[in-house]
Formats: C-alpha cells, sequence, structure tokens
C-alpha cells in the first residue's frame, strides 16, 4: 500500500496534496484575502507602518489569550472568565504600582502569580469536581469583574511608572546607526528569523526524506518556503520604517512559538489533545485527564493576567471596564482558527490566525468609518460562517 | 409460497468502489432469513437500500415488496409499508422512560396533548409481546443492554411490522438475554412477519434461521434452505471468507511457566451505591505463557474485576492483594498499573480504547509515549517507524498510520488497540472481549495474536461472552458469577455445558441472582 502512494503520478500527487492541506491553510488564505480586501477598501492605509504598528499592539492581548483559550478549548472545556480576570489583573496591578510604589518587577510577578492562583481555583472545580467550565467560568466572570470594580472603587487608576508602559508602548532598542526611517536592528532581526524559518524546515524535510517518509511534493515546499521568507521579510520591513519591532510583538512572537512547540511536539502537548479527543479512553491510557484539565486553566489564568498587564500598560491607566468582551474576541479567534467545540481539534497557529482576521476586521472597518453597530454583525456573520465552512470541511 | 421481498440485481458503488454487485436477495413472510458476511462484505448496505436510506435512483436494481415494485425516497417511506430496522447502535434516549421513548415521534394524543393513558395502556400490550415485565415509566439508563434490545423492538412493534431487520442484536448481549430476544424472533414467525438477521454468531443463526445468504465482496456467494438441508457452520464460514478454515482456532501447544500474576483477597464496591459489593474476596492468577479465559454471563463482574485490577479505574473501597512475579504491589493509579506491566484492553474500544478523531500513530503510542519522546519532546521519526511497525506487524490493514482510527473496521480499530497495549510491553494482558463486533477472518487473526503472546512468556486473560472462544483459546477457564468465581476448568475439560452448569448451579443458590446480574449490566460505566 505504502508502494502505491509514492508511486502515484506525479500531477495526482500534487492535486491530492492540494486536497489535503487545503483545510490547514483556509483560514490562511481567508486572512490573506481579508487583508487584501481592506488594503484595497482603504486606499493602502491597511498596511501603513504606523497602522501596522497600531495593529500589532492592539491585539497582542487577545492573541497572547488565544494561546491559552486554544488549550481549554481543546481538551473540551471554554474559559468566559478571562476578559474580567484580566481586567481585575489590571487593577491589581495599578494598586500596587501607582497606590503602594511597589517595583514593577516584583508588581508583574505578583500580577502573574495572581493569575496563576485564579486559574488554579478554576481549573480545581472543572478538573477534580466535574463542574462544567462553562458555569464555573461564568460565576468567575462575574466575580473578578465585580472585584475589579472593587480594587478600583470604580475610578480608573493610573499613570503607570514609565519603565513598565514599555511593555505594551516600548520598541526594541535600536543598537545599529539607523537608515533614514529605517530600523536596521529590527530589519536584520527579521531577516535572521526568515532564514531560520526557511532553514529549519528545509532541514525537517530532509530528514524526513531520508527516513523515507512521503513529503510535500518539492514545488510545493520551494514557493511555501519563498513566500513565507517574503512574507516575514516585508512585514518587519514596513514595521521597521516606523519605529522597529514593539516589545509586546516580541514577547508575543515567543510565545505563539514556545505553544506552538509544546501543542506538538511535546508529551504533555500530545495528552491533552488526547483528554479532549476522548478524555476516558487516554484516562484508561494513563494520562492523568484531570491534572491536565487543571493546569490548562492555571496556565490560561497566567496568559490572561499577562495580557491583563499589557492592556493596563497599553492605556497607562486600569479602568474597571477594561477586560469587558475580551472572552468573546478571544473564544471567537479559536474557533475561527478552527478549534474544535467538542475538543480534541484546534491548533496554536489557526487560533493567532483567528485573532488576525478578528483584528485586522476591526481595524479595518474602523478606518473605512463602519459603525461600531455594523461592526459587530459584520464579525458575528464571519464568525458563524467560519466556523460552518469548517463543518462542511469535515464532513466531506 | 411467495415472496413477501424480492431484491433483484441490486447494485451500489460508492466513488468507484463497488459495493454491491447484482445481488438477489428474497424473503418470504414468516420466515427468519439470516444474511451473514465478513465486515465490509456489504451487508448493512444492502439493508440501506432496502430501508430507503440510499433513496431509489442511487442504486441499480429493483425492490419488490409484497408484490409491486417500491421506490423509497427515504426511510419514511419504507416504514409506512411496514420495514423496520433496528440499528446496532440502540437509538434510545437514556433519560426517558420506556414509554416516552416507545411513543417518541408519534404519541397517541388528542389535540396535541399527550393521550397518557392510551400511551401506558398501549406500552403495557408492547412490553408483554415482548417478554418484558418492567414498568413504562423505567427509565432506559436503568435498564440493562439486553431489555433495551427489547424495548427497541417493542418501539417497532408500535409501528405497522411487516419485516422486522435487525443488525447484530445480540452483539452486546450475554447468553440468557440472547437465547430470550431469538426466542421472539420465532414468535414473530408464527405471526406472518419476515425477519431479516444480521449477526456474526453463527450459532445463533443455525439456530433460527429458515434460510441463510452469504455475502462476500458484495455479491451473493451461498444461499442456504436451512429446512432442506442440515447447516454446516464450516461451509458458511468457508462461504463467507473463500479460505477453508479446517480449525477455526489456531493450534498452540501451551508453554506455562511460574505465576505472573496473583490476586488474592480481592473485593470492589459499586462506586455509586458503595454499600453493594460488586466484587467479593476472590482469588485469581495467570502464569506465564498461559491464557486464562473467565466466563459468566453479563453483569457477573468480569469487566468490573479487570477495571478494579488495572489501576484502581472502577469500584471503590477496593481492599485485597496483588502480586505480579511473586512480589506483592500497590497498583492506585492507571499510570502506576501500566509502569508495573499490567495491561487492559477494554471491551468498548470506541469509548474506553480509542481516540476516534486521532490517527492510527498517536492511539497507539499513547500508552507509553516516553518510549519516543526522550526528554518530553517526541521524536516524530521515532514513533512514526515504532507505529508503522506495529501496523505490520499487527496487519492493521489502512492507508497509512495517519489514516483517522475512526475510518477503519471493527477488526483493524481493535488491533490498534492492542498495538496500543503491546507497546507498553506488558506482563499480563488482560482482554475484555477482544472479538466483539468482528468478522470471522479478523477473529482468527486475533487468536492468532493472544498465541503469540502467550508464547512470548506474557500472562493472557481473556474475557469473553462467547463460549466456543474461550473453549477454543484458553488453558483454563474460571467461570464468574455474582461476583465471585463459581468454577475452574482445565482447557481440554472444559464444555459449554459445565459452565453453563456451573452458572446455574450457582444462580439457584443466590435466588434472586439473575435479577441482580440484570441490574448491574444497566448501570456499567
Amino acid at each position: 500500500m505504502t508502494d502505491k502512494t509514492v508511486s502515484l503520478p506525479e500531477e495526482r500527487r500534487h492535486g491530492s496534496f492540494i486536497k489535503n492541506n487545503l483545510r490547514n491553510y483556509g483560514m490562511l488564505m481567508s486572512l490573506i484575502a481579508i487583508m487584501l480586501f481592506f488594503q484595497v477598501m482603504t486606499s493602502g492605509t491597511l498596511l501603513q507602518p504606523l497602522n501596522l504598528t497600531n495593529l500589532v499592539l492592539q491585539n497582542s492581548y487577545i492573541v497572547i489569550m488565544a494561546l491559552g483559550m486554544l488549550l481549554v478549548i481543546v481538551t473540551g472545556h471554554i474559559d468566559l472568565s478571562v476578559g474580567s480576570v484580566a481586567g481585575f489583573v489590571g487593577a491589581v496591578a495599578a494598586l500596587l504600582m501607582v497606590t503602594y510604589k511597589v517595583d514593577y518587577t516584583l508588581a508583574f510577578l505578583i500580577c502573574l502569580a495572581v493569575g496563576a492562583a485564579i486559574g488554579a481555583a478554576q481549573g480545581y472545580w472543572v478538573a477534580y469536581f466535574k463542574i462544567p467550565s462553562f458555569i464555573v467560568t461564568l460565576a468567575g466572570m462575574l466575580v473578578f469583574k465585580g472585584l475589579a470594580l472593587a480594587v478600583l472603587q470604580g475610578q480608573s487608576l493610573g499613570p503607570f511608572p514609565p519603565t513598565f508602559q514599555k511593555l505594551s508602548s516600548g520598541f526594541i532598542p535600536e543598537l545599529l546607526p539607523e537608515a533614514g526611517t529605517l530600523h536596521p536592528t529590527s530589519m536584520l532581526i527579521g531577516a535572521v528569523l526568515a532564514l531560520g524559518l526557511v532553514y529549519a524546515s528545509a532541514k525537517s524535510r530532509a530528514r524526513e526524506v531520508s527516513h523515507g517518509i512521503e513529503v510535500e511534493p518539492y514545488a510545493f515546499f520551494l514557493g511555501k518556503s519563498v513566500v513565507l521568507a517574503f512574507a516575514v521579510l516585508y512585514f518587519t520591513y514596513l514595521i521597521a520604517t516606523y519605529r522597529g519591532l514593539p516589545n509586546v510583538l516580541v514577547i508575543m512572537s515567543v510565545l505563539i512559538a514556545l505553544y506552538g512547540f509544546v501543542t506538538r511536539r511535546t508529551v504533555i502537548g500530545r495528552q491533552i489533545y488526547a483528554v479532549g479527543g476522548n478524555a476516558k479512553a487516554a484516562g484508561l491510557s494513563g494520562i492523568k485527564t484531570e491534572r491536565l484539565t487543571f493546569f490548562t486553566f492555571v496556565n490560561m489564568g497566567v496568559l490572561a493576567a499577562l495580557a491583563g498587564l499589557v492592556f493596563a500598560a497599553r492605556l497607562n491607566t486600569a479602568t474597571p471596564k477594561a477586560g469587558l468582551g475580551f472572552e468573546l474576541d478571544v473564544i471567537a479567534a479559536c474557533f475561527i482558527g478552527g478549534a474544535s467545540a467538542y475538543g480534541g481539534v484546534g491548533r496554536v497557529g489557526g487560533a493567532v490566525v483567528g485573532a488576525m482576521i478578528m483584528g485586522v476586521m476591526n481595524n479595518g472597518m474602523s478606518i473605512l468609518g463602519i459603525g461600531i453597530d455594523y461592526q459587530q454583525v459584520i464579525k458575528g456573520l464571519v464568525l458563524l460562517g467560519a466556523v460552518c465552512i469548517d463543518v462542511y470541511n469535515q464532513r466531506r | 409460497m411467495t415472496a413477501m421481498l424480492e431484491m433483484r440485481n441490486v447494485s451500489k458503488s460508492f466513488a468507484g468502489v463497488q459495493a454491491l454487485r447484482d445481488v438477489n436477495f428474497s424473503v418470504e413472510a414468516g420466515q427468519i432469513h439470516a444474511l451473514v458476511g465478513e465486515n465490509g462484505a456489504g451487508k448493512s448496505t444492502l439493508m440501506k437500500v432496502l430501508s430507503g436510506v440510499y433513496p431509489a435512483g442511487s442504486y441499480e436494481g429493483t425492490i419488490i415488496f409484497e408484490g409491486q415494485e417500491r421506490r423509497f425516497r427515504d426511510i419514511n417511506d419504507s416504514e409506512a409499508l411496514g420495514i423496520i430496522i433496528i440499528h446496532q447502535e440502540l437509538a434510545l434516549i437514556p433519560l426517558m422512560s420506556i414509554a416516552e421513548n416507545i411513543f417518541l415521534s408519534h404519541p397517541p394524543s388528542k389535540f396535541g396533548v399527550i393521550d397518557r393513558d392510551q400511551v401506558y395502556r398501549r406500552t403495557r400490550e408492547l412490553l408483554a409481546q415482548v417478554g418484558l415485565k418492567e414498568s413504562p415509566d423505567t427509565l432506559i439508563t436503568d435498564l440493562g443492554v439486553g431489555k433495551q434490545q427489547l424495548v427497541e423492538i417493542a418501539k417497532a412493534l408500535s409501528k405497522r411490522v411487516r419485516m422486522l431487520i435487525l443488525d447484530e442484536p445480540t452483539a452486546s448481549l450475554n447468553e440468557a438475554d440472547s437465547a430470550a430476544l431469538l426466542e421472539r424472533l420465532m414468535k414473530f414467525r408464527e405471526q406472518g412477519i419476515g425477519s431479516i438477521l444480521i449477526s456474526h454468531k453463527l450459532n445463533e443463526v443455525a439456530r433460527v434461521a429458515d434460510h441463510i445468504t452469504v455475502l462476500r465482496d458484495g455479491r451473493t456467494v451461498d444461499g442456504i434452505d436451512c429446512r432442506a438441508e442440515p447447516i454446516q457452520e464450516d461451509r458458511i464460514i468457508r462461504s463467507m471468507v473463500n479460505r477453508d478454515l479446517a480449525h477455526r482456532f489456531p493450534e498452540r501447544s501451551a508453554k506455562i511457566g511460574e505465576p505472573v500474576l496473583e490476586v488474592s483477597n480481592w473485593s470492589v464496591y459499586h462506586p455509586i451505591h458503595p454499600d453493594r459489593q460488586v466484587i467479593k474476596n476472590v482469588n485469581f492468577g495467570v502464569k506465564r505463557g498461559e491464557v486464562v479465559g473467565i466466563a459468566g454471563l453479563m453483569g457477573a463482574g468480569r469487566t468490573e474485576f479487570a477495571m478494579s485490577l488495572f489501576g484502581r479505574s472502577w469500584g471503590t473501597n477496593i481492599s485485597g492483594r496483588i502480586a505480579l512475579e511473586g512480589h506483592e504491589i500497590v497498583l492506585p493509579t492507571v499510570a502506576a498499573a501500566i509502569d508495573a506491566g499490567l495491561a487492559y484492553v477494554t471491551e468498548d474500544r470506541k469509548q474506553l480504547g480509542l481516540i476516534l478523531a486521532d490517527d492510527v500513530r498517536k492511539n497507539i503510542t499513547l500508552a507509553s509515549l516516553d518510549q519516543v519522546a526522550p526528554g518530553r519532546v517526541i521524536d516524530d521519526i521515532a514513533e512514526l517507524k515504532v507505529a508503522s511497525d506495529y501496523r505490520n506487524r499487527m496487519r492493521i490493514r489502512c492507508s497509512d498510520v495517519y489514516q483517522e482510527t475512526g475510518q477503519l473496521s471493527g477488526g483493524n480499530q481493535q488491533k490498534v488497540v492492542l498495538s496500543k497495549w503491546l507497546m507498553t510491553d506488558p506482563k499480563v494482558l488482560i482482554l475484555d472481549e477482544p472479538t466483539r463486533g468482528i468478522d470471522v477472518g479478523a477473529k482468527y487473526e486475533i487468536y492468532c495474536i493472544i498465541n503469540e503472546l502467550a508464547e512470548a512468556g506474557r500472562g493472557v486473560v481473556v474475557i469473553s461472552s462467547e463460549m466456543p472462544e474461550l473453549l477454543g483459546i484458553c488453558d483454563r477457564i474460571c467461570v464468574m458469577n455474582d461476583g465471585a468465581f463459581v468454577g475452574e476448568f482445565p482447557g481440554a475439560e472444559a464444555t459449554q455445558e459445565n459452565i453453563m452448569r456451573a452458572i446455574m448451579r450457582n444462580e439457584r443458590s443466590n435466588g434472586n441472582g439473575a435479577a441482580r446480574a440484570a441490574e448491574m449490566g444497566g448501570s456499567q460505566p
């Protein structure tokens, strides 16, 4: 049987390869289409360096939370409390740094610990008491929204110390002499990243070939690598001509790479998918399903806290309204990115692309002057449409 | 006698794969017509054509029912004529009562308000017809699988039935329930209802069928009129698999060594009703290279016993001692049991054994990821090699190891589950109903694998409700009833009769044993 697949005529192999991978790349294609659409409609404003930088800053906290939410959804659960938790942690951060003048590093760590504790408290009920996560986190949503109000006493609290603000509004320092508007350090990092990505995928392909594993056709591999390298270079070039790479983009990229690796390549990642795919079978295979579920909630709490800090630093103030409705964007990002509501299915890349689709649409529609009313209508329809397409593709 | 149903030259193909080729099939009124064949032979496809699941036009050939050519657009059309199909997977709603389930789609009503008196009266009549004494108010979830099957038949009878199609009705039933169901089928025959019985269990087919049609690769390959000639199981099997199975079980010369697993004074209580002792201070042992069978009725406590041993994955308040290779050990979790060298292959591979949406490779390595993940990072090439290796060794038929396990046939799924447990390199394997819902050819392969495992010096425990299977492959058979072992026979001395006798003797001395057994069957995990 293996022989048969290898000796398929080249065209048929290409055809089946495209078919098999359409699903994986479908959402990426949609993102590109949406970006092109808004690029044309806004007569080029979308991809202007300033706007692109803003786009990154505006969506960083959604992307960060989507990484945690993806794991929660993959285990077959949901976390409705992330927006409230982010808001509450922002309030705690303001209380510590503004009111009590705590050192920002220490405050930062305390805030992450608070997030972990909140995640643990919610995860405990879900994992060990088997209370539906929808209910536990709905309760958490109310509790932490209320606590944020209580901590802030209904007022806004700020401003934050300037170093802390850099978390969100800072850019990586320029080490090389500037060339006009271009920031060479950022450009260099982008170039190294592009080369690194191409090198890594070439190496892994060569390794697979040497073990006689069927790989994607060479033309596809080449095309994919060129497009990827070009996209990374072009993106960094645009960003580098404004103020260079934002700090938060660096944090985000590192987290995306880390979670991508954990979900695809590690034992714990594989086990999380197994729990979501069939918890009973996973348990009978020796996987500690409760503990894994618990840790996905702890992880979600930490990332929600980080997102809360990023958001507070961006606004430079903690407000009782911070985090309102974030959970909806985050959950939508995961589902648009192909995660299954039944658990066991979903990719980090998908969730990131999903978050970017939501972000580009928000940004593009705002530039076009579409009111907040119809923006919501359109976003809702896009979510429904994306999931419908996904379900349809799965049935085929 | 003229045929009630005639299917002429039926052909059907899916995306280039010919599922049925020129099949001719006819059933007379008051006939039990058995349809046998390996999995994938086309039995279910043929029944779907008949019941209108595949609408007229999507297949070639003609269907003549009660003298007229019929073109069913969907299942409602065939039901209206009294062709009722009962699927292998029961379609009852667990948290509704028997009465609500029976009259789910068309409850008798006045002005849209359900007429409860009539619902109850008719439910009682229908239950009496199928021989159930339960109250119409009983929830489905409180019934054992055997009784659920009877409710499903009662539901079918609430409609106008001319022809009943049963797809593997006894696959999950024990001997007693199966016998009761077949008894019912023979009653229907007297009422002139035609029945089509799809079954892998040839002894049952031999007992009740008037006519047997054998399908292989989408063709009718044999038709046997049971009233005219004696039934030869070997002939049926030969037609089904087109190979001479002189022996349905592989030969084996047992080389039995030291004891590998010894369990003493093992006691387990029910997780939901903690005052009920399910396993009653039993002793049990397996030696190296030995295949031990555990026989018993459903609800005897066999699965509960096995799962409680396997890292306490069933039951509460578990006590007793386990020794592995002479050393006493404690197995508080499944992970500990796997590490110690125990493996449990579940009876319910879809719910408890596999992650159906995941591919073959991920399922095989799931219980022993550490072997392919140095430093907790999975080496995907090592993993692929291990998985492909098992695929070849176990002859798992799949396009490649990246194929979803949900798409495989029952026999191949079972081989994936077995591969998963072999990879953990166990000293003792407990196989719970290892051939349930698997066709004859795949069964033989599973028996060969069991033999190889024993020959490699592992201890093998086989739990099975199919007695011929236990008799064919075990060196020793222990009989469990009502949570205790009530008999033990060396393989050479065991017969179906003395196993059944051991069970019945115990049932009588317990008095209410049967009722309790049925009760427990319904509350299994």
